[in-house]
């Protein structure tokens, strides 16, 4: 034991020796959980707008005011003729163009529809179709509002978006930063740290040592459980009190789960180390097999529903997935463990298969 | 032999196509310090990872203190003292961080076994708070060998310690272990150096996998077959051209500055050597008779193999 506490020391030396790694690891999730939750935002505000109104009426003046009032559309100019939509869009800055057609008011009146054109500038998709969404729900409402006196049956479809209601970009990337993050520091650090003990040879001492292969194992895991336990409650923290996303459920469950998840992650980066030599070769496999399936494959950040059925399949091996479902359950939905049993016994047996195979795997010799 | 501290039958190893250790057989016995001399890939390392139980041999058996090396892995470790051919240490950890962690692994305390290595450690406590790394190529050495003495082994091995370490360095390295021999301690160490082997009390030159001789290194230079002269020009390279194509000379190397010339005996005379040498246009010649080294005992090896 004495021996094994001592292994776990020399370790925790290591880590706080490297204080660049340390810094590291401990500003890493910050900037990340920043960069994700202010700069990469599905939501759209202050679009540039265009509108061409050739009728100038009581109702498009209307429209127009409650578009601009909305918080997500600025009017970049007034259009006076159609020739003019092609440069405004080419000058780049207008994303959105409103058409109104002639006598706009008078033949809603008389007719009881009207023309409006919305053009939207798809040189970037995404932005244009959430734009385009936008205008035409503000466009909407307003008909809406306006019928109401004419109309007597009709059907208005009351949307409640549940659990997140503003639809806040940043209910999912907590989740999801922190499916990445302690993925990545768990099983690229620990991967290192072994593979590290390779190359400057001095894993042919531990190996000549009495110390046992599983000794070296648990010893080399226990500091980075505790690191990347501080990183789980640094986004944790960080996403409540300056993202203000909730935790409904129980905080000790969560951090549980959470070190499950670790404990996969961790065992992961022993496989790895145990079939691999250098911290190069290491290191590469840490990011290439386990950041971009984390990413793209966890449904982090793309929904698994979509992908083509082998891709879905192959979602199905990936631990973040099951963590982010977890997580996402645990702190929108309140739920308990009775609804997420499911997903935390894959978790173990991932974390039991893991650290079989690598103990498997560890050489007791040289080759 | 009887009761050898280290016996080792028939080793062969080979990585791919290329033969590491071809057929290998020798005993070591107890407190014996046994060298192993041979050039970089002769198979040295090869063979202290098998004898350390870093490797299994495809062929033949060792046993280590009457432990087999296969079979007993788990015993051996225990009472092997093994300092690996890049020092295997912390280059982050302080020096009395090292020693600590060393003597904790295998079960012991820096103040239990101070007195094995008090002579070695002393020399390197003025520097204990310092980072390994920023060692010198001696001291590092030296805080590896107290690293792999912490645990009192009744067995130590030593591959190439004194590469990468200077002259100085060397030769107190090399008191120490005769020292050490004192505690009855066996002791196993190879080298590229052959001047290091008129020190070790038996020697294996060994070259390709090869055991070429074992015996002592006085026997080993007094078995030389050849006269040895040392000849010296200004032009070095240009006299070893010279002195090859001279007749009756068997062969010629460069030792330092001057080269070394074997023939048969009394076949050279050195005036008419002299004479050719300054027919050929060399300067401040220098031609004397001298007693063979390990290296010329190596170089005729290699040649008659």
């Amino acid at each position: 034991m004495r021996r094994f506490a001592g292994f776990v020391i020399k370790e925790f030396y290591h880590i706080f020796r490297d204080y660049r790694t340390l810094l590291i690891l401990f500003g890493m999730p910050a900037v990340q959980l920043l960069l994700f939750g202010y700069v990469i935002t599905n939501e759209i505000k202050d679009a540039r707008i265009a509108i061409l109104d050739p009728s100038k009426d009581e109702v498009t003046r209307r429209i127009t005011e409650k578009i601009l009032s909305s918080g997500y559309f600025i009017l970049e100019k007034n259009l006076s003729s159609y020739n003019e939509i092609g440069p405004a869009f080419r000058e780049g800055k207008t994303t959105l163009v409103l058409v109104f057609g002639k006598n706009f008011a008078e033949k809603l009146g008389r007719e009881g529809k009207a023309d409006i054109q919305i053009l939207g500038d798809a040189s970037d998709p995404n932005t244009a179709n959430i734009l385009v969404n936008y205008a035409s729900g503000i466009i909407n409402n307003y008909l809406i509002s306006i019928n109401i006196e004419q109309v007597p049956l009709k059907i208005i479809p009351e949307v409640r978006m549940q659990y997140n209601p503003e639809l806040k970009g940043v209910y999912m990337f907590v989740p999801g930063i922190m499916a990445m993050l302690l993925m990545l520091i768990s099983a690229l650090m620990t991967s290192l740290s072994i593979t590290r003990e390779k190359e400057l040879g001095t894993m042919e001492l531990l190996l000549v040592s009495p110390l046992r292969p599983i000794q070296i194992i648990v010893g080399k895991v226990i500091p980075y459980v505790a690191l990347a336990f501080i990183d789980a409650c640094i986004i944790l923290g960080m996403g409540k009190f300056v993202f203000g996303v909730p935790i409904q459920g129980s905080i000790i469950l969560l951090l549980a789960e959470s070190i499950l998840y670790i404990s996969v992650a961790l065992s992961l980066g022993i496989l790895i180390s145990s079939i691999t030599s250098s911290q190069q070769v290491a290191m590469t496999l840490s990011l290439v097999a386990l950041m971009l399936p984390t990413i793209l494959l966890s449904g982090f950040i793309f929904p698994i529903e979509n992908m083509p059925w082998i891709l879905q399949w192959f979602c199905q091996i990936m631990p973040p997935k099951y963590f982010i479902i977890i997580i996402k359950s645990i702190m929108l939905k309140g739920n308990g463990l009775t609804y997420i049993w499911k997903e935390t016994g894959i978790l173990v047996l991932f974390t039991l298969a893991f650290i079989l195979l690598s103990v498997k795997k560890f050489k007791i010799r040289l080759a | 032999m009887e009761d050898p501290s280290i016996k080792v039958s028939n080793i062969s190893h080979s990585y791919g196509n290329v033969k590491a250790l071809d057929d290998i057989s020798f005993g070591v016995s107890r407190g014996e310090l046994f060298g192993f001399i041979g050039p970089d890939g002769a198979g040295k390392t090869t063979l202290f990872h098998i004898l350390a139980t870093l490797l299994l041999p495809e062929k033949g058996t060792a046993s280590v203190e009457g432990l087999d090396v296969v079979k007993d892995f788990k015993k051996i470790r225990k009472i092997l003292g093994y300092m690996p051919g890049r020092f295997s240490l912390y280059m982050d950890l302080s020096v009395e961080e090292n020693l600590w962690f060393y003597a904790t692994i295998f079960g012991t305390t820096v103040e239990e076994n101070y007195d094995q290595i008090r002579e070695i450690y002393s020399q390197i406590e003025p520097f204990r708070k310092r980072r390994a790394g920023k060692l010198s190529g001696g001291m590092k050495q030296k805080l590896a060998l107290c690293c792999a003495l912490i645990h009192k082994p009744a067995i130590l091995f030593l591959d190439e310690p004194t590469t990468g370490v200077d002259a100085v360095s060397r030769m107190e390295f090399w008191e120490m272990l005769r020292r050490l021999k004192e505690s009855n301690i066996t002791i196993l160490v190879s080298t590229p150096y052959m001047d290091e082997a008129s020190l070790c009390d038996r020697v294996a030159l060994i070259q390709d996998g090869k055991i070429m001789k074992i015996s002592t290194p006085a026997e080993v230079v007094s078995e030389y077959p050849n006269e040895l002269w040392s000849v010296e020009s200004k032009d070095i390279y240009r006299l070893l051209q010279d002195l090859q194509v001279y007749p009756g000379v068997k062969s010629v190397h460069a030792f330092g500055h001057a080269a070394h010339l074997a023939c048969e005996k009394e076949a050279l005379p050195a005036n008419l050597l002299r004479e050719y040498l300054a027919c050929k246009g060399h300067e401040e010649i220098g031609i004397s008779r001298i007693q063979p080294n390990i290296e010329d005992c190596f170089m005729e090896l290699m040649i008659n193999k």
